[in-house]
């Protein structure tokens, strides 16, 4: 589904963000992405829908090479892939529906949608949408009211109103709590599930990627130094991966008393 | 590379967090401080002695027997506006707002593309931007007086000329304004519209309006506020409004008549301004 050949990605200012990267992700596959801060998971996952451009390689996404594609071709593949952002990325002004109904535009053209006009099928496109993580009964709430687990379930359903292929995630959880983290997670695992949506998710809870992977990666220094199924990432692998033993804060188990008994 | 749109380039357009922290001021750093201090004070009081001698200011002249006698006469008989005069100038009146709306509704409409394309995080292209913002400036450093007395050389005497000249000056102030409030919206929405597949124009309708509109609504109201101001002037340069008849009678030394005009004027900018800042506060 998704095929990274020799993928360089190198900043104008020098630093390399991804060191000859080859990878092939099968349909299906629900991919966690680990490393150190810094290690290139963003720059691997932005790279996919081309929000950053990389420096030699070619990466092919449902065989159509992103790399080579330009203006409206870019936007086919785009509008195949749904991202879902640490910072949810939502206009927080508008209504639920009006933010999931964003994710619609690449059907339509410009002239059809430059007055923010959607047919039916749209609408219920998107409330559908809002069914599978549950908030439907909130899609005419402005987005600013909901809370940050919610707003996370509206920008998942923003990308499944894309009826994508591919969902890429960046940090989803990282700014919710230990309880929201399951929720959206398991909404997550269940799109990936029942609607066979290939899945690429950023994180950096190691007990959460055991849980939720079927195939684990892990970047240092924008190479892959592991690459397998959940059974092969033990503890000594995951310090491999650090370069140095696991701490607790990588460790969501860990973190979820101190989340949860301070107020 | 590719021109695409990244959101490197959008991220450049936010607006730069205020500086965090100070170093601690030692002894040095206060000593400096209290030399710059100095310094404003001696170069701030430089430049206000140059002014004072510019002007040929004489601040006796304020209290000679001369000017109190005017001002005594001139006083009097404003305070005794001539009401029924108010009967001919409401038309006028209505003009005047009438100026003051078309201009802003024109010129804002024409800015709105402008301010689109002056903003870098919207158009990354320094080609469009650039010269974008330097016609914006050049508008701006025209005045609206002066824009009228331009327009009324060309298109004569009348409230057309002073409209046109509030929609240059409307035009301007929108234009600048918004495209500051569109470079400091959250760039996270428009990062998203760009990962799901959706052209520029796509871009602004979901990302970029649904965040700036308000802003963009709150800044047109205070430019018809500005605008109202304005217009009651135009008509001193020969385009329209009210300002003609205070011209007027102001020449004819009718200081009753006068001071009708202005109470009303007062009335109506006032009125005016109580109505837009209040649908202003409601706006943001
Ligand atoms: N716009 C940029 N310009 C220059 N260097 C960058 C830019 N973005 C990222 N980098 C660098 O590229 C490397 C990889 O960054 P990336 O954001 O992909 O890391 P990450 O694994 O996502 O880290 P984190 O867990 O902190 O999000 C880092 O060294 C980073 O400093
Ligand atoms: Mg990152």
């Amino acid at each position: 589904m998704i095929e990274f050949k020799n993928v360089v990605k190198q900043y104008p200012n020098g630093t390399i963000g991804l060191n000859n990267i080859n990878l092939n992700i099968k349909e299906g596959e629900f991919v966690v992405i680990v490393g150190l801060s810094g290690a290139g998971k963003s720059t691997l996952l932005r790279s996919i829908n081309r929000l950053h451009d990389i420096s030699s390689g070619e990466i092919l996404v449902d065989g159509k090479s992103i790399t080579r594609a330009n203006g409206k071709q870019l936007r086919r593949i785009r509008r195949d892939i749904g991202m879902i952002f640490q910072s949810f990325n939502l206009v927080k002004r508008a209504t639920v529906l009006r933010n999931v109904l964003s994710g619609r535009v690449g059907y339509h053209s410009t002239f059809s949608t430059m007055f923010g006009y959607f047919p039916k099928e749209d609408h219920d496109i998107a409330l559908d949408a809002l069914t599978r993580v549950n908030i439907r009964e909130k899609a005419y709430i402005r987005a600013d009211q909901l809370s940050g687990g919610q707003q996370q379930r509206v920008s998942i359903a923003r990308a499944l109103a894309q009826k994508p292929k591919v969902i890429l995630a960046d940090e989803p959880v990282a700014s919710l709590d230990p309880l929201t983290t399951r929720q959206v997670m398991d909404d997550l695992q269940r799109i990936n599930r029942e609607l066979k949506i290939t899945t690429i998710v950023n994180l950096h809870f190691i007990d959460l990627a055991r849980e939720y992977a079927t195939r684990i990666i892990g970047l240092r220094a924008g190479e892959v130094v592991f690459d397998g199924p959940v059974s092969e990432a033990t503890d000594a692998k995951f310090s491999e991966i650090y370069g140095r033993p696991i701490n607790e804060d990588e460790l969501l188990a860990a973190d979820a008393p101190k989340g949860g008994v301070t107020v | 590379m590719t021109p695409a749109p990244t959101p490197e380039a959008a991220a450049s357009g936010a607006p730069t967090p205020p500086p965090s922290k100070k170093p601690a001021p030692t002894i040095d750093s206060k000593g400096l401080q209290r030399y710059k201090m100095l310094a404003t004070w001696i170069i701030f009081i430089g430049v206000l002695v140059v002014c004072f001698v510019g002007v040929d200011a004489d601040f006796m002249a304020l209290f000679s027997d001369g000017a109190r006698q005017n001002m005594g006469r001139i006083l009097g008989e404003m305070m005794r506006p001539d009401w029924s005069y108010a009967s001919h100038i409401w038309k006028p009146m209505v003009e005047t707002v009438q100026i003051a709306i078309a201009g802003t509704i024109i010129g804002a409409v024409l800015a709105v593309p402008v301010a689109l394309l002056c903003a870098v995080n919207i158009m990354p292209k320094k080609i469009v931007s650039i010269p974008a913002r330097m016609v914006l400036n050049l508008v701006r450093t025209v005045p609206d007086l002066l824009f009228a007395a331009i327009f009324v050389a060309v298109f004569g005497i009348g409230a057309f000329a002073g409209m046109l000249a509030l929609v240059f000056f409307s035009f301007g102030l929108v234009a600048k304004l918004t495209y500051e409030a569109i470079e400091a919206i959250d760039p996270g929405p428009l990062e998203a519209m760009t990962a799901s597949g959706a052209n520029k124009i796509q871009l602004i309708v979901f990302g970029v309006i649904p965040q700036a509109l308000p802003y963009f609504f709150s800044y047109v109201l205070y430019t018809f506020e500005v605008n109202v101001r304005a217009a009651a002037v135009l008509g001193f340069v020969g385009a329209g409004g009210i300002g003609l008849h205070l011209d007027q009678q102001l020449n004819s030394l009718r200081y009753d008549r006068a001071s009708t005009i202005i109470v009303i004027t007062l009335v109506i900018v006032l009125l005016i301004d109580y109505a837009s800042t209040y649908l202003r506060r409601k706006l943001l």
